[in-house]
């Protein structure tokens, strides 16, 4: 096997990852954007039945993880192994606060009735019915990728401790932390359309 | 360094010196012969369909099983067959040898995209053995239908989804590949055609995949939960998934048929002893085809239900594509001008290409001019429209680029009689099977049928009698290159007298491709170094 050391080649091709995973959520957001226009009044009412202090909550859980990630980067490049550990121990962590937070705000919905194939839910209106499922598909799909980057920055800690991920070789994280700021800038655009905006 | 590829297992034993290795060349056999088994599957399918149109009423098939036939004919020819045919096989074969490198940028993705296509490829064969059956909604999986529909749509769907990664894989690899690793003094002027149309694929790639990634996606929550968003009874618009679902597979249609222009541009410049007529104006219309492909994937909604507005700018944008295939065209035909024209098999099956292509590309604009197309929307004139493009096109350029690369594959040359009888066969076969099939759709006959009124029985005939013709001349081709492959002389180096990097190094090359990296200091069709009197490329 050839082997590489291009570290500008593997961050360009994370690059084009996150292009690919722009459309991704781009297909929901056009979705978003063309029932909006459709069910304006379901919309704004649909939107007021979320809770807005949870919401507010879990963004700023999620920024200050994304502070964390691009601090663990800063630390390694310096070299100090250990409290790039220790970032990326809580940027970890507090991925796992905002999964908790969504379970508990998805468990409330499921428990009022409202989730897609319910009764209930069938006999609301067309424009709440797309807008619930919008909001379950929209925070589903984001809290996978919040998920699947948890699992990454585990294995990146492994790796800080195995010797792998070090100063002179930090592409790994670098990427990790690019990937994660994805899921964060995700949820900056999620958090308005679905929560704040009437 | 120095034994090929085929002699140096990097250490493995039997299959799992072929599916565990990261050469680029041994991955591109695998999907090579991956996509060959998926292709023959295809093509018995078409065979079936067009053996119970031989008659009307029934003949071999219940109306529910040709449901099944023609939606298994296109999701295997589709997904598994044309989207990843050359760019995943060839090209993975060829990239990093046009380039002058010693494999991909990342080998072990490229590793992983093969084994998501087989993954994919299994689990869209297991829903003819699942209870529920194969899928019946045509392999463009329209709601409201496939949400309605007891069958295994959502395993279907499901697959697609999984090809998606692996071509979204294959893309980001190829684009890293171009932009890092090539060699010194191959400036982005001097790369070679094919390498610049995997490029304008690979952007097409990734930027049209997961969008179709996000709508199978959708379909199947839509199938499980009753989400709503294609669901008229619920509020929401099928609509939507037609436009969701085209933003990805018009561009599709261009992963297609890039890579199988970019074949043509290498064949024709090396068989006509002559530098490319206009490299840049193949160059940038290629890229051009890539940009104006995204944005013009209404036109197969026209009878949707679309505003006029929609349906005229569509159509205008889809009469603009033409421009660029025809400077194509134009410059093949240029590059052959004066030139000494030999007439080996590959450069056959570029003729065959041009040829039908031309065929295809011209109905093509009779499809997109609103009028006509309301007339022939959903017919047999589609049918032959789009067989005329991607298997008459893509199709046959991905034979040519076999035949012109498989002794630098495989160090062997096969028998040009063998191989001019297959091409003139499937040739005939080609036009009797699908020419009828204009005729059948302008007359009226809708797509997808299982049956037909008497009136249209003779062109059906004959198009059953061409499928047959058909399959002939690929038994002759593949018999062929089988012998070949075993059988063959040896090929030697450099057979055509190619002039771009692949052919520097030995037939089959060695392991990591070179023994020294080349440093280009010319463009890739120049033959100055024969001291032939060209221009600079």
């Amino acid at each position: 096997m050839v082997k590489h050391t291009d570290d500008v080649g593997a961050k360009m091709g994370m690059w084009l990852f996150l292009f690919t995973e722009m459309l991704f959520f781009g297909g929901m957001f056009l979705l978003y954007a063309v029932y909006r226009a459709h069910y304006s009044a379901d919309f704004s009412g649909a939107s007021s039945e979320l809770n807005r202090v949870i919401g507010t909550f879990n963004t700023v859980i999620l920024i200050t993880s994304s502070f964390t990630a691009a601090l663990s980067l800063s630390e390694i490049k310096k070299g100090a192994l250990r409290s790039a550990s220790v970032s990326l121990g809580i940027t970890a962590l507090l991925g796992i606060i905002f999964l908790i937070i969504k379970y508990t705000e998805w468990s409330a919905k499921i428990g009022h009735g409202i989730y897609p194939g319910s009764a209930y839910f069938n006999d609301l209106a067309h424009g709440k019915v797309l807008f619930f499922s919008l909001y379950f598909v929209m925070t589903g799909i984001h809290a996978l990728h919040v998920l699947i980057g948890i699992v990454v920055f585990m294995v990146i800690l492994f790796m800080v401790h195995s010797g792998t991920v070090r100063g002179n070789n930090f592409i790994k994280l670098e990427n990790a932390a690019l990937y994660w700021h994805f899921v964060d800038i995700a949820w900056i655009y999620l958090f308005p359309l679905l929560y704040l905006l009437r | 360094m120095g034994t090929d590829f085929h002699t140096n297992t990097e250490g493995r034993k039997g299959i799992s010196s072929w599916i565990f290795s990261t050469d680029h060349k041994r991955i591109g056999l695998l999907y090579l012969y991956s996509i060959l088994g998926f292709f023959l599957t295809g093509v018995v399918i078409g065979l079936l369909m067009r053996l119970e149109l031989i008659a009307p009423g029934k003949t071999i098939v219940s109306a529910r099983t040709y449901d099944s036939l023609f939606t298994l004919h296109g999701i295997i020819m589709i997904f598994f067959f044309i989207i990843p045919g050359v760019p995943a096989s060839l090209g993975n074969f060829l990239l990093p040898l046009q380039i002058g490198a010693r494999d991909v940028a990342f080998p072990r993705i490229n590793l992983l995209s093969w084994w998501l296509y087989m993954i994919a490829g299994i689990t869209a064969i297991s829903t003819i053995f699942l209870p529920g059956g194969p899928p019946d909604t045509g392999w463009t999986f329209y709601p409201p239908y496939s949400i309605r529909t007891p069958t295994n749509v959502s395993v279907a769907a499901f697959a697609a989804f999984i090809i998606g990664f692996s071509s979204i894989l294959t893309g980001l690899n190829f684009i890293t590949t171009i932009h890092r690793l090539r060699a010194p003094g191959m400036t982005w002027m001097r790369m070679p055609l094919f390498t610049w149309t995997l490029y304008s694929t690979a952007w097409v790639q990734i930027l049209a995949t997961p969008v179709i990634a996000i709508t199978l996606l959708l379909l199947i929550l839509e199938r499980a939960f009753g989400t709503g968003f294609f669901d008229p009874s619920k509020g929401g618009d099928p609509l939507m998934f037609e436009h969701l679902f085209w933003i990805y597979s018009h561009p599709a249609v261009y992963v297609m048929i890039l890579p199988a222009m970019g074949i043509i541009s290498e064949i024709v410049p090396t068989f006509s002893r002559k530098t490319v007529f206009g490299y840049r104006a193949i160059v940038f219309s290629g890229l051009t085809i890539a940009t104006l492909g995204y944005v013009v994937w209404g036109h197969h909604m026209f009878t949707s239900g679309m505003s006029d507005v929609s349906n005229m700018v569509f159509s205008f944008i889809t009469f603009a594509v033409a421009v660029p295939s025809g400077i194509k065209v134009f410059n093949w035909i240029a590059t052959m001008y004066k030139g000494s024209v030999e007439v080996k098999p590959p450069m056959l099956y570029a003729f065959a290409f041009i040829f039908l292509f031309s065929i295809g590309g011209l109905t093509g604009l009779i499809n997109s001019a609103v009028a006509t197309n309301i007339h022939i929307h959903g017919t047999f004139f589609i049918v032959a429209h789009f067989h005329y493009t991607m298997f008459g096109g893509a199709g046959f350029a991905f034979f040519a680029g076999l035949h012109y690369w498989f002794p630098k594959m495989t160090g062997r040359m096969y028998n040009f009689r063998a191989s001019t009888v297959a091409c003139i066969t499937l040739f005939i076969g080609f036009n009797v099977l699908y020419f009828p099939m204009f005729l059948l759709g302008w007359q009226g006959m809708p797509r997808r049928y299982y049956d037909y009124p008497p009136e249209f029985h003779w062109n059906n005939l004959i198009s059953t009698l061409g499928s047959w013709i058909l399959a002939a001349g690929l038994l002759i081709m593949f018999t062929n290159l089988a012998r070949a492959l075993f059988k063959g002389e040896k090929a030697g180096n450099n057979p055509w007298d190619g002039t771009t990097l692949e052919w520097q190094t030995t037939s089959p090359p060695p392991h990591e491709n070179f023994a020294e990296i080349p440093v280009v200091t010319q463009g890739p069709y120049s033959r100055k170094r024969e001291g032939q009197e060209t221009g600079d490329r």
